[in-house]
């Protein structure tokens, strides 16, 4: 039961806070007690894997190739976990500075029913739930970036809608062929089935189709400017868990599916997806440099990230992969810290626009630290968790004698560089443009709440960073786990 | 039968490509849920249609009968298809709402959240 608990818990909250649109403290409550429990389900989910290796529930009392399967192994509680995390500080964060508008609209329903999407992506043993899932997270995105009701929600939200559903139509496609050449849904059945040498030869076209509707859902080169064109129009609560969570999931399934179940995927496949992700960094950080508004350069920076993280899935190796899963957790932290620290510099400086803001080092000394902290862990200055990710993937990709892909990695690293040193001196150093802000400053009503969800999340990103030790040796076990059962078939 | 069904697959795709390129909101609205039918058939597909022989134990037995139809995939199909309904609802709500508001209904309208920058080598700063 406790592999289903993570899901199920925000599906109840979700109901619970939908059921109460009058109640503004009760719906408040009720919100802020199911992301608790949330974490408190995910922390026990956790220990019991790291202490007594995976748990699967099969659903529904079949036997159990035919049964729906949640499986919880050492990778699955780890990203619940982080993603849990994640939740906690997005509903204080919104509790702390969202506005009334946004939550009449339905802001907690809708961040809870995102979170038991992703959390079931993590846990789902099942290709057709994974498709499942993948609609939920969409519809619930959909509905978090149409809260603000004005244009460019609803503009925001067609581009979205209109790219993610292609993506959602291919993975449909793939899901159906890949049962069609194996017969089998369950992931476990499905990668002992591709072994098969009549199956195998089968699979190479459906599982490419499949890795193409999951790269475009995480945002790869040439299919990630849907992601800047969109994020902008979420609310800061909303942003900084889609911004940390969704595309990384995407990834994550790659991650899962070439680990340990289509093992055997050609070669020249695994290649491309290296030169995929070698210009997925470089456009991403480029346009990060390039743009001058907060969201933008952040959301351009995930697609960057993303790269980093589609170079450990194509090193193919146990050492890449468990490099890639501890980037992944390192990047879903940071990702949704500086999301979260750009809301409040917008909060107190008043603009989402790098030219329209300035001061805050002097206005603001604590969200400085806060910001920084999150930049460097972004860039990779040692001894932050950016550094050690980065250090495992690029050691693998040199051990593995791929010069031009760890180069590129270690490259992409100084331009991110670039612009966060653009965000500190412009939006923290130079003095504020107008001589007398009107919203800004005037502002002042940033609580300590609204601090302490972006605390939290620089907590953990501190610990990775300087003592990162247990979290590799759990991931590296995971990692080895996924491998060996990958091998074994 | 499979013959015939990957031809219909064929021409609907076709049909849904050439809705989605037309850079009309409607048509792209309309064009994913063609292209959603689409892909229905093709999961559909997958149960090797052909037998008229239903998935149903006949009493007395303990296994179906050989030759059954796979019902998984038929089972598959329908919950992609309201999820699709769902989809296709919302999209034209927001494309109708969208058309309305701008008075016009191509995409290439849509520059509320992505302007065209006034200056040479800096974006556009977006008010909000």
């Amino acid at each position: 039961m406790l592999p289903l608990a993570p899901m199920l818990v925000p599906l109840v909250t979700a109901l619970l806070a939908a059921a109460l649109p009058r109640h503004a403290r009760l719906r408040r409550g009720a919100s802020l007690a199911g992301a608790v429990a949330l974490l408190v389900c995910a922390a026990a989910l956790f220990v019991r894997v790291s202490r007594g290796g995976a748990i699967s529930v099969a659903v529904g009392d079949w036997p159990l190739p035919y049964a729906i399967e949640f499986v919880a192994d050492g990778l699955a509680a780890a990203l619940v976990l982080t993603a849990a995390l994640l939740g906690v500080c997005a509903v204080v964060h919104a509790l702390a500075t969202g506005p009334a508008s946004e939550e009449r609209a339905g802001l907690h329903p809708l961040l809870h029913a995102l979170l038991a999407a992703v959390m079931a992506v993590f846990l789902a043993g099942d290709l057709f739930n994974l498709y499942v899932w993948f609609e939920l997270m969409l519809i619930a995105t959909l509905g978090l970036l149409v809260l603000g009701a004005e244009q460019r929600h609803a503009e925001a939200a067609l581009k979205y809608f209109a790219v993610s559903m292609l993506g959602t139509l291919l993975m449909l496609a793939a899901v159906g062929l890949i049962y069609g050449a194996t017969g089998h849904l369950n992931l476990a059945a499905l990668g002992a089935a591709a072994l098969a040498p009549q199956v195998a030869a089968a699979l190479p076209a459906p599982v490419t189709l499949l890795l193409l509707a999951l790269l475009l859902k995480a945002g790869v080169f040439p299919l990630f400017l849907w992601l800047p064109a969109s994020y902008h129009a979420l609310p800061v609560t909303a942003l900084a868990l889609i911004g940390g969570l969704l595309t990384k999931v995407a990834l994550y399934v790659v991650l899962r599916l070439l680990g340990g179940v289509f093992v055997n995927v050609p070669g020249l496949l695994v290649e491309a997806l290296g030169w995929l992700a070698v210009i997925t960094m470089i456009s991403g950080v480029l346009g990060a440099a390039y743009h001058w508004d907060m969201r933008r350069i952040l959301a351009f920076h995930i697609v960057s990230q993303i790269g980093y993280l589609l170079l450990g899935v194509a090193l193919a190796s146990p050492a890449g992969t468990a490099g890639t899963a501890f980037f992944l957790i390192h990047n879903v932290l940071v990702k949704a810290q500086l999301f979260l620290v750009c809301g409040l510099m917008w909060m107190a400086a008043g603009h989402h626009d790098l030219r329209r803001i300035g001061g805050l080092y002097a206005a603001r000394p604590l969200l400085a630290l806060l910001f920084l902290i999150g930049a460097f862990s972004l860039v990779g200055v040692p001894p932050s968790s950016g550094f050690w990710g980065k250090l495992l993937l690029v050691r693998e990709a040199f051990a593995q004698d791929r010069l031009a892909w760890g180069g590129a990695a270690l490259g992409v690293g100084l331009l991110t560089l670039y612009s966060m040193s653009k965000i500190w001196l412009e939006g923290f150093w130079k003095p504020h443009p107008e001589t007398r802000p009107q919203r800004s400053f005037a502002h002042a009503a940033l609580s300590p709440v609204a601090y302490l969800a972006a605390l939290a999340l620089t907590l953990p990103i501190l610990a990775l960073g300087l003592y990162p030790e247990p979290a590799m040796r759990h991931l590296e076990l995971a990692t080895q786990a996924l491998w060996s059962a990958g091998g074994q078939r | 039968m499979g013959l015939m069904l990957a031809i219909t697959i064929s021409i609907i795709v076709a049909v849904g490509v050439l809705l989605l390129l037309s850079g009309e909101l409607f048509r792209l609205v309309i064009g994913l849920a063609v292209l959603g039918t689409a892909v229905n058939l093709v999961v559909f597909m997958t149960a090797r249609p052909g037998s008229l022989t239903p998935p149903v134990i006949e009493p007395g037995f303990t296994t179906l009968p050989a030759g059954a139809v796979n019902a998984l995939p038929q089972a598959l199909v329908l919950t992609a298809i309201v999820i699709g309904f769902a989809l296709l609802c919302f999209s034209l709500v927001l494309a109708a709402w969208l058309a309305q508001r701008q008075r016009r209904a191509d995409v290439d309208g849509l520059r509320a959240t992505e302007p065209a920058p006034t200056d040479a080598v800096k974006p556009a700063i977006l008010e909000d």
